[in-house]
């Protein structure tokens, strides 16, 4: 059976981190991602990052992508399996996954698990209609197809993924009716609510979307408002026209892998759901599993690529790679880490860590 | 207003404007970032060291006796935030430079609407400088002379 060192599942911003880190400490790792390529979610983010200039801040995802998988196929310790599912996890850390449609077995002494995360749906009537898409489906038709997914777009929820992939739609030159947000005030940045709404796209707070118009595909939507416990209030209803509806209401970790190596999970609502228990090294309850990136705490991409390096080197400094540096290093990317997630911003995933 | 618009209010732009005897003198920039996020681009690519912040999470501090108005933050602040006001010009007019990403670019002397913060026209602007070099990274930085009454309302522009 095939070893390796260490296992990375799910080849995101946080499996490239992790995978980075700890090549650096000399240990030999396999990356496994069931794309074609490397990247995750970097490969449709054409916005500049937010953050500090030590995780490419200013540095558009698109680019970022492309630095680190330069890095990883210049390092000859990093094994990229590309096209590959990973189906199970079991006890004695016996990997099993298919590659090329054939079934296949590792073991590995730690894995990173680094699978990210799915979008949530919203309920309301006829949202099965052709037209109604998650946003990320409408990132990747965009920014990696180059495809307009239609013509007039309904986006449902104002976080900081609904602000941009608005930004993203105007960009490409699809128009924007306006953004409904459920919740009192925009979730997202301010900063990119101001750019979208500076184009001209309104953004309707206390609202959400009733029905989705239309017989074979979306022609448009019914729009009302909410009280305080997102009930929505008889007699506001009112009409809006448009052929898309795009949903950005929320992230939801992809923690089966997870659960399956034994790991325990809890439900922690400010961390996006069912969340892993793990040590400030990103250990699991699990031996020898770590987590990093959305899987373990949804939050922004800067946040999933520290915590992939210090996944990455706790991983590598458990397999015997402890020399002083390495935990140095550690060390100082959970302080960055702490520093990122000390502001207002960073409240509710300081709340959400306290409760695991 | 601002978190349930995205709009900013015209007190919190004033409050972000250098004195009166600085803005006679000379292009200086104005950083909308009301709101404390974990970022810092402004600080680390202001050549003149003009902005600064303690912690990654504070909001940018503008000295505004050392920026040069320059427009190097204008390109890389990810939240598109930063606008270089030009009060110099005289006859009524200001140049304003902000960040542009939509496509076709305005060229040189294009007289395009003037957009202010909901996307409503506010009036019409004159493009004085187009600046899209690769350095830029697909962020132009375009400079507009506009009335001097829409110093707050300005924020884009519209290429039709």
């Amino acid at each position: 059976m095939k070893f390796s060192d260490i296992l990375i599942v799910g080849g995101g911003p946080a499996g490239m981190s992790a995978a980075l880190a700890a090549a650096d400490e000399g240990v030999r790792i396999t990356i496994m991602d069931r794309w074609d390529e490397l990247g995750g979610q970097l490969i449709k983010q054409t916005h500049r990052f937010f953050g500090s200039e030590k995780e490419h801040a200013g540095t558009r995802g698109i680019e970022i992508v492309k630095i680190l998988r330069e890095d990883i196929a210049k390092n000859p310790l990093i094994e990229v399996k590309c096209n590959t599912d990973v189906l199970g996890i079991y006890s004695d850390r016996v990997i099993a996954y298919e590659e090329d449609r054939l079934y296949h077995r590792m073991t590995a002494d730690k894995i990173i698990i680094c699978t990210g995360a799915a979008e949530k749906m919203l309920q309301f009537e006829n949202n099965d209609l052709p037209g109604v898409y998650g946003a990320g489906a409408v990132q990747t038709l965009m920014n990696v197809y180059g495809i307009q997914p239609g013509q007039k777009v309904l986006m449902i929820g104002a976080g900081n993924i609904g602000l941009i992939v608005t930004y993203q739609l105007l960009q490409a030159g699809v128009d924007v009716a306006a953004i409904v947000e459920a919740a009192p005030v925009i979730g997202g940045y301010k900063v990119h609510a101001s750019k979208v709404r500076r184009l001209g796209v309104p953004i309707y707070t206390k609202t959400t979307v009733k029905t989705a118009l239309g017989d074979k595909y979306v022609t448009g939507a019914v729009l009302a408002d909410v009280d305080d416990k997102f009930e929505i209030i008889p007699g506001t209803e009112r009409e809006i026209e448009v052929d898309t509806i795009c949903l950005s209401v929320g992230l939801a970790p992809l923690g089966e892998l997870i659960s399956q190596a034994g790991a325990e999970i809890r439900y922690i609502p400010q961390l996006g759901g069912f969340i892993p228990k793990r040590s400030e090294s990103m250990e699991t309850s699990a031996p020898g599993i770590y987590v990093a990136g959305d899987v373990s705490c949804i939050e922004e991409a800067t946040a999933a690529m520290i915590e992939g390096s210090i996944a990455g080197l706790s991983a590598a400094i458990a397999t015997g790679m402890n020399r002083p540096e390495a935990i140095e290093k550690r060390d100082e990317y959970i302080e960055e880490l702490r520093v990122l997630r000390s502001g207002n911003t960073g409240k509710k995933i300081r709340d959400g860590l306290a409760m695991l | 207003m601002l978190e349930k618009t995205g709009i900013a209010t015209k007190e919190m732009f004033e409050k972000m404007l250098p004195s009166a005897e600085r803005r006679k003198r000379g292009p200086y920039v104005v950083i909308e970032c009301y709101e404390q996020i974990p970022c810092n681009p402004c600080v680390t690519s202001c050549a003149a060291h003009a902005v600064t912040m303690k912690d990654i999470n504070d909001l940018p501090k503008c000295n505004h006796d050392v920026c040069t108005g320059c427009t190097l933050c204008v390109s890389i602040c990810p939240g598109l935030a930063c606008f270089v006001i030009d009060e110099t010009v005289g006859n009524g007019k200001i140049k304003i430079t902000l960040p542009y990403e939509m496509s076709p670019l305005p060229e040189k002397g294009n007289v395009v609407d003037a957009l202010g913060r909901d996307g409503s026209v506010v009036g019409k602007a004159e493009v004085v400088r187009v600046n899209s070099g690769k350095k830029l990274d697909r962020t132009s930085v375009i400079t507009v002379l506009v009335d001097d009454d829409l110093i707050y309302d300005v924020r884009s522009i519209a290429v039709r």
